[in-house]
């Protein structure tokens, strides 16, 4: 059994602008234990799939099943076995912690919502601070007094607090420094050999994805366009949405950076409100045909043993 | 260490200084006026009509029944002071507490909320407190809730723009991931960011809930019970012509304290704007 499964789940917004789908029909499995990092441009909808996993955004279709039980129509103290399994990182360290609140009392706030003792919960800060690799002095200071990498650490610790099996990780390295960024990125790592918690880990960079992802989820426009292993995906991309994704990262070494072919997307994504119909990247897709203005491409295998959404490959 | 920052903030402002200081200063004399005038304020102890200095027992003279003007200042800064603080309690409690829930949870919510705001907004403020005050009768506490509830409005407008932008800030939607209440959310972590601007336009309303309650009081409606500095006012004003003094020192006395409460105001707004710290 897969520890978090979404099976066409939905999200949709009414805007003055009329209805935005950001989230539209997302099916995906996530294993104990696995890492599955799910890429895509600014606005294509990631951040809110993360939100909607952790109910922070109303569901309007489809199943979100942790370990067997659907949340997706749950809501209050319903989900209170859900939190203790799932938790989340935000992205941005500044604005994610209460700048009025002692680190000690936000890294404490789950475990005293949970009904833990003053003396246990003070204990487990303790062990949760240590953890992340603070000092255990940072608990009656306040967040301003840290550095953006340290934040992103004190929001671990608090996400860690109940031992949860997943946790949703928000673009939690993209407003660090790149120095900071490997220290946050290999503590993660670290915390998932020793607990065996699991991540679903949102972001749009792509080389912070290849170094920590088991599998790979891109997305665009609400919809998922290639699920598969990293090096499936990173090797030989099939969807032209994921080629294009990728030979748009920047390669350390110039000489293989000039070396490689490159299919350069024109034009922006297009306005959730007004969505392309048949296949939502048929505006920007060299491989565009009439087909594609049409039908909608599903997830279906393809050549790499991956699962791509196109008609063409 | 953070509080001796925010003093050192607060001084920097001379007018807060000295606003904060005098308001200290009445405030004392507020709660020591029977140790100062034992004897009630409202008794005849001299001569009527005495002007300030012609007799040395009273520095400030008498009114037309010959009561010591000093020691009816003196009383009527506790009277006046306890109006203005719980006038403007009252509205700061009906203001956040509208302003968090129109603003914490919006859509229809909010739409009552500010459509009642500006229902409040458009009656004459004077004219809303008399009309309570003649209704309920005029006791002190019908005064201040009087006062209160016409006052509410700006302090809810203030809280809900902060609660605003502060609902959807990644820290509550964290609480909110937790399995938070609505209710929790709301007091325990978003208020404390919220509250440094309210505060800040409640020192300002003391001043107003004075202004209204001397208004209130000139025009006989006050608790007659109650000496408070805008009823010496309005009981002087048949001899404006021949002794305006007994009308000018208890009105002096209530521009001096209101005066001090907007310097203060202004002093708390600099101190608390982290905007403005480092000017």
């Amino acid at each position: 059994m897969s520890l978090l499964s979404l099976r066409d789940v939905r999200v949709q917004f009414n805007t003055a602008g009329g209805v935005v789908r950001a989230v539209n029909g997302v099916s995906l499995d996530l294993a104990v234990g696995e890492t599955l990092g799910l890429v895509g441009e600014s606005g294509c909808g990631k951040s809110t799939l993360g939100k909607a996993i952790m109910k922070l955004v109303p569901v309007s279709g489809g199943e979100i099943v942790v370990e067997g039980v659907d949340i997706a129509p749950l809501s209050g103290e319903q989900l209170t076995g859900m939190r203790r399994k799932v938790q989340m990182i935000f992205q941005d360290p500044y604005g994610s912690l209460n700048p009025r609140s002692t680190v000690g009392r936000s890294v404490a706030q789950p475990l005293v919502l949970a009904g833990w003792k003053a003396g246990a919960t003070a204990e487990r800060v303790e062990t949760l601070l240590r953890w992340v690799g603070l000092p255990s002095d940072a608990k009656q200071r306040y967040p301003h007094e840290f550095s953006g990498g340290q934040r992103q650490r004190i929001g671990i610790a608090r996400a860690l607090a109940l031992s949860p099996k997943l946790i949703i990780c928000d673009e939690p390295v993209s407003a660090l420094d790149v120095s900071v960024r490997a220290q946050v990125i290999n503590l993660l790592e670290d915390l998932k050999s020793e607990f065996g918690v699991s991540y679903l880990f949102i972001s749009h960079d792509l080389s912070v994805v290849e170094h920590i992802a088991d599998r790979v989820a891109v997305m665009y426009l609400g919809m998922l366009f290639e699920v598969g292993g990293r090096d499936q995906i990173w090797k030989s991309p099939q969807h032209p949405y994921t080629r294009a994704l990728l030979a748009a990262a920047p390669i350390a070494n110039p000489k293989l950076a000039r070396a490689r072919q490159r299919t350069v997307l024109q034009g922006e994504l297009p306005s959730p409100l007004n969505p392309p119909p048949g296949c939502p990247f048929n505006s920007r897709c060299p491989m565009a045909q009439d087909r594609c203005r049409v039908e909608k491409p599903v997830l279906r295998p393809v050549a790499n043993g991956a699962q791509a959404a196109c008609h063409f490959v | 260490m953070q509080r001796f920052e925010f003093l050192g903030r607060f001084a920097r402002n001379r007018g807060a200084l000295v606003g904060a200081c005098l308001i200290l200063l009445v405030a004392l004399m507020a709660a020591f006026a029977s140790v100062f005038f034992p004897t009630d304020p409202l008794r005849i102890v001299g001569l009527p009509e005495l002007w300030p200095g012609e007799d040395p027992e009273f520095p400030l003279g008498t009114d037309s029944l010959g009561r010591d003007i000093l020691s009816m200042i003196v009383h009527g800064a506790r009277a006046t002071l306890l109006i203005g603080l719980f006038a403007s309690a009252v509205a700061t409690i009906i203001g956040v507490g509208v302003g968090a829930i129109a603003g914490y949870f919006g859509g229809w919510v909010d739409e009552i909320a500010m459509r009642a705001a500006e229902l409040f907004q458009t009656i004459p403020n004077l004219i809303f407190v008399l009309t309570i005050v003649v209704i309920l009768g005029s006791t002190l506490t019908n005064i201040v809730i009087a006062i209160g509830i016409v006052s509410w409005t700006p302090i809810a407008r203030m809280t809900r723009a902060e609660f605003l932008s502060l609902r959807d800030r990644e820290f509550v939607q964290a609480c909110r991931s937790m399995g938070m209440s609505d209710f929790r959310i709301i007091v325990s972590e978003i208020l404390p960011n919220a509250l440094p601007p309210v505060i800040v336009l409640s020192s300002l309303v003391v001043a107003g809930a004075i202004l209204f309650e001397s208004a209130v009081s000139f025009l006989g409606l006050g608790d007659p019970n109650v000496a408070s500095w805008g009823r010496l006012v309005g009981d002087g004003r048949q001899l404006i012509r021949s002794s305006w003094y007994i009308c000018a020192i208890p009105g002096i006395a209530i521009m001096i304290t209101v005066l001090c409460l907007n310097l203060v105001g202004d002093g708390l707004n600099d101190a608390l704007n982290p905007k403005l710290r480092d000017r």
